[in-house]
């Protein structure tokens, strides 16, 4: 099983102290905290794409790449990445030039984006979310399968001729999971083509991630791909933790209290009662992870919310360490044992190779160069 | 016999409360109504007072406790919906459009509804038309062409255009609509199998 962090990238002020972070200061902070989340033995991190205030992650492959130099074994990924809105040409161009950076420690998540007005920016349509996240998702498919793409759909310019470059590290695309909280169309999409399906599982009741997943596994199995339980599931989660639980309590109360998603609404007390936010001591923090096995099954990919709402980064990095010491290696042991054989773990780059037959170079070789006049003959000689 | 769900939707907040008077009064003269057409009914009451903190919850949380989501089951999978809130600043109450604000735009669809509204003065009378009937349009619900409005005076009136007659004249419209309709299903499961398939998605259909 995968344990990991994902964040959001929100510019937010620390209400303890009123002071908000620079951009520059956040974006180093979150690489600060991916290469502690390194440091601390998980193994992914993942981050959003937002293309308005607060936010600092409107070009994730550019922090990623960063990332990727600076570590060994993380797998880099996104929470999520808008197929709704980013081309995906773009899309198909940036994450396998990131694989080859990355040596393959790549993976994404693909989310259609809640804010209203980044449609329009970008030439779309809201009440178009399903139907450009199923037409851009198969094209992004396309492009990193087939070398030359002829392509006609509704949202997007015609293409004749195209290959998006460079081609996928060893001729294997991303492993993709499809993030949704409760549109069961986007779990079928994941189900359909055998992707993983991720549930945010913070600020709603896990009722919702229940039924999402429930739906997922069975129709993964409708489309045969294995059994519902052999199906790959990621969850979220948030947590903030402290030896006493109750000085966790008092540290994080003021966050949560002015936190854009949680503040003058369900008090903290209710929203740990209702929703899979954990509040405690490191111990409260493994049971309550443990028990989301008892409604979603194995599972593969475990990401937590650590970096939100302003707490201040020599916080997180806190919490990372405790994180990585005291709760993750204890989860790991305890999935594990309960884990049956039959249940795989999540595709990485070096299975979905050995799944293909292993490494082979997918390199495409322009026929003739303009500029030079070498051909692919020359080149390859 | 056909046994009927009916559910009552009632926004007063003093106890007692004209507002939940005149519910039960055209709750009775629905499920008399009912009985004459040769069916039972089970009435459910909500309170919106009781969820009163729930629906602000809902409003910044983005989903409903357990408490709200029982309210709103009930009202979604009812046969007939009786709706009442008392007018403030000429309108529905807030606490009233926050209930009907939560819930899914097409929850209510093909909804018989019976509206009604009670108001200190008769000035107010027309708020069942200009306020509520919009609201429930929009919600493409079924409204009945009665709405009973009821002005503190109405509660000493007297004469055949008197509060009664109108309470009774609604009730009979609403089990009118009610009666001759197959018995209330249970909003579409999403999580169902899908009905489209993924490759008619895919190919845009």
């Amino acid at each position: 099983m995968q344990f990991g962090i994902f964040t959001v990238g929100d510019v937010t002020p620390d209400p303890t102290t009123g002071r908000t972070p620079t951009e520059a200061e956040r974006i180093k902070g979150m690489i600060a905290i991916a290469l502690k989340a390194e440091e601390v033995g998980l193994d992914v991190f993942a981050q959003g794409q937002h293309h308005n205030p607060p936010f600092v992650v409107s070009s994730p492959t550019t922090t990623l790449g960063y990332i990727a130099a600076k570590t060994d074994k993380l797998i880099l990924s996104t929470s999520t990445t808008l197929i709704t809105t980013t081309d995906p040409v773009k899309i198909a161009e940036d994450f396998a030039t990131l694989q080859h950076v990355a040596d393959g420690r790549v993976d994404l998540m693909m989310g259609r984006g809640n804010t209203g007005p980044v449609y329009p920016w970008f030439g779309k349509d809201i009440r178009d979310g399903i139907p450009l996240a199923v037409e851009n998702y198969q094209l992004l498919r396309r492009l990193w399968r087939e070398d030359v793409v002829d392509w006609e759909g509704k949202f997007r310019t015609p293409l004749q001729g195209f290959t998006s470059t460079p081609r996928p590290l060893d001729g294997v695309p991303p492993f993709v999971w499809h993030g949704s909280i409760r549109s069961p169309q986007i779990a079928e999409q994941a189900a359909y083509y055998g992707d993983g399906f991720f549930h945010n599982h913070i600020f709603w009741p896990a009722e919702h991630t229940e039924r999402m997943v429930e739906f997922y596994r069975r129709r993964y199995e409708h489309y045969g791909h294995g059994t519902a339980d052999q199906a790959i599931v990621g969850l979220g989660g948030q947590v903030f933790m402290r030896k006493n639980s109750q000085d966790a309590v008092n540290e994080f109360r003021p966050y949560f209290d002015s936190a854009p998603v949680y503040g003058g609404g369900p008090s903290l007390e209710e929203f740990t009662s209702q929703t899979p936010l954990t509040v405690g001591s490191p111990q409260q923090v493994i049971e309550a992870t443990l028990g989301f096995r008892d409604y979603v099954g194995d599972y593969q990919r475990q990401l937590f919310l650590m970096d939100h709402a302003g707490l201040p980064l020599k916080t997180v990095l806190e919490q990372l360490d405790i994180l990585g010491e005291e709760v993750v290696p204890v989860l790991r042991r305890e999935f594990a044992a309960l884990k049956p054989a039959h249940v795989p773990e999540a595709p990485t780059h070096a299975s979905l190779v050995a799944a293909a037959g292993g490494s082979k170079d997918a390199t495409v070789y322009a026929p003739a160069d303009d500029v030079t006049g070498s051909t692919a003959e020359g080149v390859q000689a | 016999m056909t046994t009927r769900t009916l559910a009552v939707v009632s926004a007063g907040l003093s106890n007692p409360s004209s507002t939940r008077l005149l519910a039960d009064r055209l709750t009775a003269a629905t499920v008399a109504a009912l009985r004459a057409r040769g069916d039972d009914t089970t009435v459910e009451v909500v309170e919106l007072r009781e969820h009163a903190r729930d629906l602000a919850d809902d409003l910044t949380s983005g989903f409903a406790n357990r408490e709200l989501q029982a309210a709103i089951d009930t009202v979604v999978g009812a046969d007939a919906v009786i709706a009442v809130t008392p007018v403030f600043s000429a309108s529905y109450s807030g606490l009233f459009k926050t209930f009907f604000d939560v819930l899914d735009s097409d929850a209510l669809v093909g909804k018989p509804v019976l509206l009604a509204a009670t108001a200190g003065t008769a000035r107010h009378s027309l708020a069942i038309e200009f306020a509520m009937r919009p609201l429930f349009a929009y919600l493409r619900a079924l409204p009945v062409a009665t709405g009973v409005f009821a002005a503190s005076e109405d509660w000493a009136g007297g004469g055949d255009t008197a509060l009664a007659g109108r309470v009774d004249r609604a009730g009979g419209e609403l089990a009118d609509v009610v009666s001759g309709r197959p018995a209330a299903t249970r909003p579409v499961d999403p999580f169902a199998d899908p009905e489209t398939s993924f490759e008619q998605l895919l190919n845009g259909n």
